[in-house]
């Protein structure tokens, strides 16, 4: 028997801050800019929009559509949702993705929080006063090393944060925490782009103008804009900026009132969400680090950890050069608008289980909130304890990209091909049968959207939501495979050639990529020889960030080869980390099977309940 | 910045926060609907 819920929303500005919040995370200041620089600089916000518009909205209106939906039947979780949209009884356990990914990404995002509330706390301590670059960076490598206990302490402390907040229900948790935290991060965001983009030559020890910085990430390159790297790039990002395809947005509209709206709402939560990662995102990591380093050197801090190794190993360095206060505040303004944006989305996550908990096996709120808690902690400690070994980018590879896309991909089918499909057929069957009953668009999902919506949704999402949806998912998720991403970004890439191969046959690969290079036309072949013969590769200043990318990688590779020695210890670590990484994925298999059996269990609970 | 730059930033940041303000303040603006709470009324499955 369903449990009456008895929380929902306070407020609809309390709903839209929250769903913005749970779109808004690290990725926007992390991810967005990066993947901007190395897709075209300015030309990418055009598949970017266009993505938005074609797969982003679309699935916006969809997943509250559901979310609702399922709401006005007492479901607050996607298995049930899912089961209360057609007889077939696979649904629930496609529904089942729709918890486990909220688990398994909060697992190791939990942790990748509690990173930004310890550096909170350093940037006050002032431990990164008079230290250089190098020893900031160092710091981060000792901090996830766990060469002391302090990472552990910091990512409980930020569980038991996640938790309680959790456990004051909707409105008077996850709201409140959205309320305060969303307005903190664009008053920080916009001290930072304001600070970011005025950054003088000369000044508090920067070299270049923070305007360069701008300037590198927003100079269009449309020649590249054709290229399907680039729009897969732009869909992959919007995919994932806005948490579509987790279960979360599903469960926060199932507290909305069945006649109200979800089209505005979720109109006015995807667009703050593009607010503040194209408008603050982009003026705030790339201007800084050029101003500091130029172009050169962000191409290398880039390829010493992306985005994440920007924020972490290189930004609490350079805001120490702009002094005391300052610096202070600008530090714990950067760390303090990625924990809001953190906490506003593993908050999120959270949801989903504790509706299911209390639909299903009637728990009270506390004590669902405090399972989860405790089930991040046992699934997030491989992510903490064998971090060096690839279990986090392991759990984020197969929960994080794609497990949410496959869901994503499903739930679109399920709601534009199969829920009220015979209503649709009996339509087609009454109508003039004009068009062939695959084209028919009456999509009797439609009325889900447009109900109490207090904006006019146009009609051509129908067709949009119907064909161009699915197409495009399809694509990501096809394209989320590790094989066929590098072929469409035209990569025989590093991870193909391991260590257990012969040193011949390593080079031989090497040579591959150089020769798949030099027809590239941005990229001459005179080139080649002092990219491997210097030690620094930033002869070719036109050089894109990819092929730099890739240079440095092969460059780095070489070294190793020829190192016997080398070649050893990294063929120990390759064997350590596959087998860390198998337990992850046999770990992660092992909670999918749990969630599934729950279900399981909840609908034979319902049944004897109905007999 | 180049001309290429600065156009590009500001046709996309005008348009992405007038529409983002367009929207935000739409929804502080409308009206609540009448109270009728869904969850009250449970019409499970079973």
């Amino acid at each position: 028997m369903t449990k009456t819920q008895s929380s929902g929303w306070g407020s609809r500005v309390g709903l839209v801050l929250a769903m913005a919040g749970n779109a808004v995370g690290l990725g926007n200041f992390l991810r967005f800019p990066v993947q901007a620089i190395e897709n075209g600089g300015g030309a990418f916000i055009i598949p970017y929009l266009v993505c938005f518009l074609f797969m982003g909205i679309p699935l916006l209106f969809v997943e509250w559509s559901i979310g609702r939906f399922g709401g006005k039947n007492g479901h607050h979780s996607t298995p049930m949702i899912l089961d209360s949209m057609d007889k077939r009884k696979l649904w629930k356990y496609i529904g089942v993705f729709g918890i486990f990914t909220n688990l398994a990404v909060a697992a190791y995002y939990c942790y990748l929080e509690s990173w930004t509330l310890s550096y909170v706390w350093h940037t006050i301590a002032d431990t990164f006063g008079g230290q250089s670059q190098g020893q900031v960076a160092s710091f981060f490598g000792n901090y996830v090393s766990l060469n002391s206990i302090e990472p552990i302490i910091f990512w409980i402390v930020c569980l038991l944060l996640n938790t309680w907040i959790l456990s004051k229900g909707l409105s008077g948790g996850v709201e409140k925490a959205a309320k305060i935290g969303m307005p903190l991060l664009l008053i920080f965001g916009a001290f930072l782009a304001y600070k970011a983009v005025t950054i003088q030559a000369g000044e508090q020890g920067a070299i270049y103008d923070g305007l360069k910085g701008l300037d590198f990430l927003w100079s269009p390159k449309f020649d590249t804009i054709w290229e399907p790297k680039v729009w897969l790039a732009a869909a992959g990002q919007i995919f994932f900026t806005l948490s579509i395809g987790m279960g979360s947005i599903q469960c926060y509209a199932s507290y909305v009132k069945k006649n109200d709206d979800i089209a505005l709402n979720a109109m006015s939560a995807g667009w703050m969400n593009g607010f503040v990662e194209v408008v603050l995102g982009s003026a705030i990591l790339i201007p800084i680090a050029v101003g500091y380093f130029g172009i050169d050197g962000l191409k290398d801090l880039i390829s010493d950890g992306g985005g994440l190794g920007l924020g972490f190993k290189t930004l609490p360095y350079l805001f120490e050069q702009w002094g005391g206060v300052l610096g202070v505040f600008a530090g714990v303004a950067w760390f303090g608008l990625l924990f809001f944006a953190g906490i506003t989305s593993s908050l999120a996550m959270g949801t989903p289980v504790m509706g299911f908990l209390q639909d299903e096996f009637g728990w009270k709120e506390k004590n669902a909130a405090w399972m989860f808690g405790f089930a991040v902690l046992i699934l997030g400690l491989p992510t903490v304890l064998f971090f060096n070994n690839g279990v986090f980018d392991e759990y984020d590879y197969w929960a994080g990209t794609v497990s949410l896309v496959f869901f994503a991909f499903i739930e679109i089918i399920l709601f534009s091909w199969v829920f009220g499909f015979k209503n649709d057929l009996e339509e087609w069957r009454k109508s003039d049968k004009i068009l062939p009953l695959f084209l028919f668009t009456k999509l009797p999902s439609w009325k889900e959207i447009t109900t109490g919506a207090d904006i006019r949704v146009p009609g051509i999402f129908k067709f949009i939501i119907k064909f161009i949806t699915p197409l495009l998912l399809g694509w990501v998720f096809f394209a989320s495979f590790p094989g066929i991403k590098d072929e469409i970004n035209h990569k025989k890439s590093n991870e193909k050639i391991n260590f257990f191969s012969s040193t011949i046959a390593i080079k031989r690969k090497i040579t591959e990529q150089q020769k798949v290079l030099e027809t590239k036309k941005d990229f001459s072949p005179k080139y080649l020889e002092p990219s491997f013969s210097n030690s620094q590769l930033d002869l070719n200043k036109e050089l894109n960030v990819s092929t730099y990318l890739l240079l440095k990688k092969q460059k780095d590779l070489l070294e190793i080869v020829d190192n016997p020695t080398l070649r050893k210890g990294k063929i120990a670590e390759v064997r350590k980390s596959i087998f860390y990484k198998n337990i992850s994925r046999v770990f992660l298999v092992i909670l999918w099977l749990g969630i599934a059996y729950l279900v399981h269990l909840a609908a034979v609970k319902r049944k004897k309940n109905r007999l | 910045m180049s001309t290429g730059a600065i156009t590009m930033m500001l046709i996309t940041e005008i348009f992405i926060t007038v529409i983002t303000v367009y929207f935000f303040w739409k929804v502080l603006k409308t009206p609540s609907k009448p109270e009728q709470d869904s969850t009250s009324e449970k019409s499970d499955k079973e």
